[in-house]
């Protein structure tokens, strides 16, 4: 629900409220969905690299289940902000795709999302799937300062950020409230497919206990479905 | 065992050892090899190495920096624009293009184009991007900036 | 409002095309998102109840 509502209240301000930029005019208007969708891509796979840390050392299955509930959601995140970022791109820069750092590290965010659903699909044993797939996404950690930090550290046509936790925004109020907005509504989004699929995922991986049981009896009897 | 504070078990230990030791051995191997490719990753050339000789010339390259200001000329009755890119610092080369600019080709503000270095120091251009900056503005508050300047 | 008009609103300066091109793949992938977490949900149900069902009808039969 707060995700909807923050979502909603954000992009309708970005949309709407929000002046043009003095260059761009209104086409930057999709950084409102360009910029969260690329941060919360990139603490997707941060939190898939995380959980696979902990599978691999204190082997605990929960963290294997929120790794393969990951997968799929921060690819789509992945998808997004690349789409955006070309269709931005076509009317700005004057084309859909270059091949710099900053936009060729993010396809290699795509690929890693790739790789570890195909891993785990190619992989029939639950548990070796699940270490595999903790070890590609442990190292494909690497990546992601790299995404960060590729604007900085080398010449690209992307533009630097506008904004972090440590300094002040390079834009007004006006323009950087409803970006925040919609910031925290894609995390809100993201937490709640999120919990949604680790609480199926979870169940399926328990079918054969006895709680389970009494769970599916309790959802049938509420016809929560 | 402690009784207190944070104890690991050795099993654990020894596993996040291990999970930690290869992933910083392949990340010093990626940062290695990034600093082995630095030149490469860069998209393209800024104006002080397309001037102190370090661009290579005659092979297809891609250069940038900020166009000049009063720097842009139109031939007329051709698509053939001249204007000057440099990085504000001294440094700076004449451009060649023909053809139809991107829509956020400003000058003062930032390009990258490919093509060529010719021997007189001209970079004929084949393709010309709009380099736009971190920097959104309202265009009110633009104009009210530019005021204060003047 | 930023825009005088819906009209103006819908043409985004010319950039019509690229914003809602974008906006509308978001919506898109988004609610695709939550269509597939719900259908993962209603599939999982749906055979464990039919797995139930089935087992139960296995007890009958040992019973006779």
């Amino acid at each position: 629900m707060g995700a909807v509502l923050l979502l909603s209240v954000g992009t309708v301000w970005g949309l709407a409220f929000a002046p043009a930029d003095y260059q761009q005019g209104n086409s930057f208007r999709i950084m409102y969905i360009h910029v969260p969708t690329a941060i919360v891509a990139q603490s997707s796979y941060m939190m898939m690299g995380v959980a696979g840390l902990i599978l691999l050392v204190w082997r605990m299955k929960l963290a294997d289940v929120v790794a393969a509930a990951i997968v799929p959601l921060g690819f789509s995140m992945t998808l997004i902000a690349l789409f955006t970022g070309a269709i931005w791109g076509k009317p700005t820069w004057g084309t859909w795709w270059i091949w710099d750092a900053r936009t060729t590290s993010m396809l290699v965010l795509l690929f890693l999302f790739i790789g570890v659903g195909a891993l785990r699909d190619a992989i029939s044993s639950v548990e070796t799937a699940g270490r595999a797939c903790a070890v590609l996404a442990v190292v494909g950690m690497i990546n992601i300062p790299i995404i960060k930090y590729s604007v900085d550290w080398w010449l690209t046509l992307h533009q630097s950020s506008s904004i972090s936790l440590t300094s002040a925004p390079t834009m007004p109020s006006s323009m950087w409230v409803p970006l925040l907005l919609n910031i925290l509504g894609m995390y809100c989004f993201f937490g709640a497919v999120l919990t949604s699929a680790v609480r199926t995922g979870i169940l399926i991986r328990e079918q054969n206990t006895v709680w389970v049981a009494e769970v599916v009896a309790g959802e049938v009897d509420n016809d929560v479905f | 065992m402690k009784k207190s504070g944070f104890t690991m078990h050795p099993v654990r230990k020894k596993r996040l050892l291990i999970v930690l030791f290869v992933f910083f051995g392949l990340a010093l191997a990626v940062t290695l090899t990034m600093q082995a490719l630095n030149q490469n990753i860069n998209l393209f050339y800024p104006p002080d190495e397309m001037v102190d000789g370090s661009a290579p010339q005659n092979i297809q390259i891609r250069a940038g920096g900020m166009v000049k200001a009063d720097s842009l000329n139109r031939l007329h009755d051709s698509l053939e624009v001249r204007f000057t890119i440099s990085d504000l610092k001294g440094s700076e080369f004449p451009v060649k293009y023909v053809g139809i600019l991107p829509d956020m080709f400003r000058e003062g503000q930032g390009v990258i184009a490919t093509g060529k270095l010719l021997d007189n120091g001209t970079f004929e251009a084949t393709e010309v991007l709009a380099k736009h900056d971190e920097n959104y503005m309202p265009p009110e508050l633009q104009d009210m900036v530019k005021k204060n300047d003047s | 409002m930023f825009f005088d008009s819906f009209g103006a609103f819908l043409a985004m300066g010319g950039h019509a095309f690229y914003v809602w091109l974008a906006f509308g793949l978001t919506l898109l992938l988004i609610l695709g998102n939550i269509w597939r977490v719900r259908a993962l949900r209603r599939t999982f149900f749906r055979q464990y109840m039919s797995k139930q069902v089935r087992s139960r009808e296995d007890m009958k039969e040992l019973h006779l």
